[in-house]
């Protein structure tokens, strides 16, 4: 019992407690048999604890530290074609070879993750805020209001992912706010769906009524009673999706409808090499590949180990 | 010898200084409009508090109590249910007719409510004293570190120990007699006229409820708050209330002063739950008749489409005719002492 006490008081130094949904994390952790004093410790913890999803959180990191950082990684000019190369193939001057136009494949897979991780996080962090907001609202309005809201994100969930998400791209046109929206919006509805079953159980809850008692309005007890205690299914479904989200851009935009030139694009670069050169440049479809998969995979094994760790389904604890 | 007499007022009677009551129920009827048919949870419920009074509202549970309390409130689920008749007096204002805006301001503020299940009553998600503090920043309109320092006062005053770290404690980490108690800070913060208290201590360890039944008490006395408190509980109604209304199938059936109900109960329910408590003396053998505790036979009737008669005529061995025709009105029997049972004069004696 003390040991717990102990290792509440410890977690609420590393900012965790003070973390919504989060809350009852530190507890969990506790239970696990950590022995926390500090971050490095809990991180230490985590790693031994779930290898993978630190291992996936580490690769994102090290994604967006590259986007962050690409004109320093990749000295080249993504951009700047030289017919005298094309098709060059890896070397120490070019590490992943050239494309057709002669540009340096590497720094385009470098810069590549900009766009990609920009739209992944964009139309995550869009289809999150939206989704939240309408779920919220219907679950906690409730009535004709729910009914109409339900039925409109009936609409859009009876409509495949990629299909929708190409006709509102096409309907657009190229751009990366636009691909962000076109991405954002098939996603929409499973979040709007989850808060508002979250908001339909919450509303019940005791603490819901003392609320009312106490005086609160329903706008402020929607927001600061309700939405806090969805937080930890929301982080799960975002960083769970977040893959997805990156891998429909790469669709997009290897159909040519994702983010538009010159932006560099993982998915384009696949499209522009594929049919022609898979033979005799490989390279070409290899890297932007790699990156993708690796980008794909790290994002789940990333939001797989968040849900472990959030979902209270998930817990072997209590 | 005077100033014995000064320190030592009498605890039972009536506060003297109140003339009028602070709260005034008139014919309140809370109606639920279900697919099966109307119920009626509250019906035709008057009572009057007096600041600094305590009132106990007694009954199995489903008769009614909580929802008279909600009632009082506002905070009656809609739909289905409905207030449908009455007025609720506060300070001789209807706020039943008040706006919703109007409502809110007094919710916590004037009136107040601690809530049955301490557990699940307070956010998971948010620190002890950061749920305390709303209650001051939503009424006084003080800033975030006034209301911060108001709370740890607030945690002092319900005896909480080492008031600044609970402060920022989550729910979690506080045992149930903890967090009724700090429930009570909160409904108590902004000094209410009213606090109605639900069953406040029935969800917790039997040495926790004289502790935060005592809290509650000693700090009504101080500010003067008039309390109605909710309960099943003959033992707590016997220890706290100045006066006591039994309420049996949504309606009142008996009212007198906590003396008077003891000694002389007028209604065969009122009997037959004083009958059902266990005693001491029954356990020793100086009463063998009573040994086996007395039941009352039946089941709390389900309020839906009730008869027209009286609603314990099916659980009551003096039943006639005349109790299954018409629902008994309620007279004053004795100075104070309501009960609404055709047949009281003749089962115990007039008033």
């Amino acid at each position: 019992m003390s040991a717990t006490v102990k290792n509440d008081a410890v977690a609420d130094e590393t900012g965790l407690g003070a973390n919504g949904g989060l809350g009852e994390f530190k507890s969990d952790l506790a239970l696990a048999g950590a022995h926390v004093k500090n971050r490095w410790q809990m991180a230490w913890f985590l790693t031994k604890r779930f290898p993978l999803g630190m291992g996936g959180f580490a690769v994102v990191i090290a994604f967006c530290l590259v986007a962050a950082f690409a004109p320093w990684v990749a000295s080249q000019d993504p951009l700047s074609t030289n017919p005298g190369i094309s098709l060059a193939k890896p070397s120490w001057d070019h590490l992943m070879g050239t494309d057709f136009m002669g540009r340096d494949l590497f720094s385009r897979v470098v810069h590549g993750s900009k766009t990609s991780l920009a739209v992944g996080f964009g139309s995550t962090f869009l289809s999150v805020l939206f989704g939240v907001l309408i779920g919220l609202a219907s679950g906690y309005i409730g009535g004709w209001f729910d009914l109409v809201v339900q039925r409109f994100i009936d609409m859009l969930q009876s409509l495949p992912t990629l299909i929708l998400a190409m006709a509102m791209a096409a309907a657009m046109g190229p751009s990366l706010t636009n691909t962000m929206i076109a991405i954002a919006v098939p996603r929409l509805p499973r979040m709007a769906r989850i808060m508002r079953a979250n908001t339909l159980y919450l509303r019940e809850l005791p603490f819901v009524d003392a609320a009312k008692a106490m005086g609160m309005g329903e706008f402020r007890i929607a927001l600061r009673h309700i939405l806090p205690n969805s937080l930890a299914p929301l982080i799960v479904m975002a960083s769970t999706g977040l893959g997805g989200a990156i891998l429909v851009e790469a669709s997009l935009s290897f159909l040519g409808l994702g983010v538009p030139e010159p932006y560099p694009s993982w998915g384009r670069m696949l499209s522009e090499s594929a049919a022609e050169y898979v033979r005799t440049a490989p390279w070409l479809v290899l890297f932007p590949g790699i990156a993708i998969s690796l980008a794909v995979f790290a994002t789940n094994l990333l939001g797989d180990t968040v849900r472990d760790l959030l979902d209270p389904r998930e817990r072997t604890s209590n | 010898m005077s100033q014995i007499s000064d320190v030592k007022a009498p605890s039972t009677p009536r506060p003297a200084a109140a003339k009028t009551p602070v709260l005034e129920v008139e014919n309140l009827s809370t109606y639920f409009f279900t697919r099966q048919g109307i119920v009626k949870a509250v019906d035709d419920v008057s009572f009057s508090v007096f600041a600094g009074e305590k009132l106990a509202i007694v009954g199995e549970s489903g008769c009614g109590k909580s929802m008279t309390a909600l009632s009082v409130l506002r905070l009656v689920p809609n739909p289905p249910g409905r207030i449908v008749a009455g007025r609720v007096l506060l300070d001789g204002k209807d706020i039943l007719k008040v706006s919703e805006a109007e409502m809110r301001g007094m919710r916590g503020n004037q009136i107040s409510m601690i809530f049955q299940e301490p557990m699940t009553s307070l956010n998971p998600v948010w620190s002890i004293g950061n749920q305390l503090s709303e209650a001051f920043m939503l009424h006084q309109n003080l800033s975030q570190n006034e209301a911060l320092e108001k709370s740890i006062e607030m945690l002092r005053l319900v005896k909480i120990p080492e008031p600044e770290r609970r402060m920022s404690e989550y729910p979690h980490q506080l045992s149930g007699g903890m967090r009724q108690r700090a429930m009570t800070a909160m409904a108590l913060a902004c000094k209410p006229k009213v606090l109605l208290a639900d069953e406040p201590t029935t969800a917790l360890d039997v040495t926790i409820q004289a502790q935060i039944l005592d809290i509650i008490l000693k700090l009504q006395e101080e500010l003067g708050t008039a309390v109605v408190l909710i309960t099943h509980d003959f033992g707590v109604v016997a220890e706290t209330a100045h006066r006591v209304i039994v309420m049996y199938g949504g309606k009142m059936v008996e009212e007198a002063t906590a003396e008077e109900l003891f000694a002389r109960p007028l209604h065969p329910y009122t009997h037959g739950l004083l009958g059902a408590m266990p005693h001491l003396d029954s356990m020793d053998g100086r009463w063998p008749e009573a040994r086996r505790l007395q039941e009352i036979p039946g089941m709390v009737p389900a309020l839906v489409n009730l008869p027209k008669g009286c609603t314990f005529a099916p659980r009551c061995s003096f039943a006639t005719d005349e109790c299954r025709a018409a629902f008994p009105p309620r007279v004053e029997k004795g100075p104070g002492h309501y009960a609404a049972c055709w047949h009281s004069d003749r089962l115990y004696g007039g008033g």
